[in-house]
């Protein structure tokens, strides 16, 4: 009964008790002046942080322990992939493996990250295999892996973002992250941290499309 | 009396959103009346249920959202809008304009988007929440009597 509520309480009450159904979507990172769809980078750090160390003690192998990460992070994706093609407001879908990849490694790294993922590369030896090259992953920006963990990569998460927007748009996809060493001069962007150590290595996150994938592509070509 | 019988009986209208396996939704938005009003129901959900290989089928040919009329039975239509995660938006109808049919499924889109950011609410399962039915249903009052 919220007539016996102080006003104060009452307006909390009301506001919160609002449906998400009547509440506005938002515009997204359309305007740079409000703050509205921008979260402190600590914040998410320390979350994160909680994230991998709640799983890790909870797991018996490193990929357990990945694969835990990527199933956080493929919800992400399939919410990702709808809220965005609402708000580009055109009402199109993709259906090439091209262009979804492209939304991809741009809308949605823009959208996430703030940056379009750096590169988007097509595998010579395997038709069905991607990657998307991110050289400063937010996941991994302050994690450094023990000796004993290995080829751990903690971006699983952003691999999982990944496989939620392809599966979601009906591109089942196996993706990997995997932590590969930089060439000297080979990234001749500056580092956006610049408190930090410059990274040894950048995140490449392999995309294998399921063969029903190409097949149903090549045959859009005909 | 018969006549109003046989108007509402030929112009149902039937909505009901389908995910990957299974329908996340329905709602019929006109019931028909009258001693056969079982088996119109029936008749009208199986129309709808059989409209979806076609739309499956129609989905790559396009990147539009809005797929139109996919189907044609007798005087009913089904129409179909296609969501970017592939959730499928079908209405069964007897004829109305492509522009209030387009409007319609705006709003439920709207409405479905919303719901899929709940972080409570999984991807392609069933949609539950009262509000989104009455919502929809203002919306098909609006758009589509």
């Amino acid at each position: 009964n919220y007539s016996s509520l102080p006003p104060s309480t009452m307006n909390r009450a009301v506001a919160s008790s609002a449906n998400i159904l009547d509440r506005p979507l938002g515009r997204g990172l359309r305007s740079s002046s409000t703050s509205e769809g921008f979260v402190s980078s600590s914040a998410f750090a320390y979350l994160y942080s909680e994230l991998v160390q709640y799983h890790q003690s909870r797991v018996a192998s490193i990929s357990e322990l990945e694969r835990r990460l990527e199933s956080a992070g493929y919800g992400v994706g399939l919410k990702v992939l709808e809220l965005l093609a609402y708000r580009a407001r055109e009402s199109k879908r993709e259906t090439r493996v091209m262009s979804i990849l492209q939304f991809v490694s741009s809308a949605v790294w823009k959208s996430l990250f703030g940056k379009a993922a750096d590169s988007l590369e097509r595998s010579i030896d395997h038709a069905d295999e991607f990657m998307i090259v991110d050289y400063e992953p937010i996941t991994s920006t302050y994690v450094s892996v023990p000796a004993d963990l290995g080829q751990l990569s903690v971006d699983a998460y952003i691999s999982g973002i990944v496989a939620g927007v392809l599966d979601g748009a009906g591109f089942p996809a196996r993706v990997t992250a995997h932590s590969v060493t930089i060439e000297e001069g080979e990234n001749p962007k500056p580092p956006i941290n610049q408190g930090l150590p410059p990274r040894k290595d950048k995140a490449v996150f392999l995309v294998k499309f399921s063969s029903e994938v190409l097949e149903r592509d090549a045959a859009l070509d005909r | 009396r018969d006549t109003t019988m046989a108007a509402t009986a030929t112009s149902p209208l039937l909505f009901v959103i389908v995910g990957k396996n299974e329908p996340l939704f329905e709602a019929e938005l006109t019931k028909p009346t009258g001693t056969s009003a079982d088996s119109v129901t029936r008749q009208n959900y199986f129309v709808l249920h059989s409209a979806l290989d076609l739309a499956e089928k129609a989905a790559w040919t396009t990147n539009s959202m809005y797929l139109k009329q996919v189907d044609k039975v007798n005087s009913q239509h089904v129409s179909t809008f296609l969501t970017a995660g592939n959730i499928k938006f079908m209405l069964l109808h007897g004829g109305r304009t492509e522009d209030s049919i387009r409007n319609f499924f705006n709003d439920v889109y709207e409405l479905y988007v919303k719901v899929s950011m709940n972080p409570f609410y999984k991807y392609d399962t069933p949609i539950l929440s009262k509000v989104f039915d009455q919502k929809v249903r203002v919306s098909a009052r609006k758009y589509l009597s």
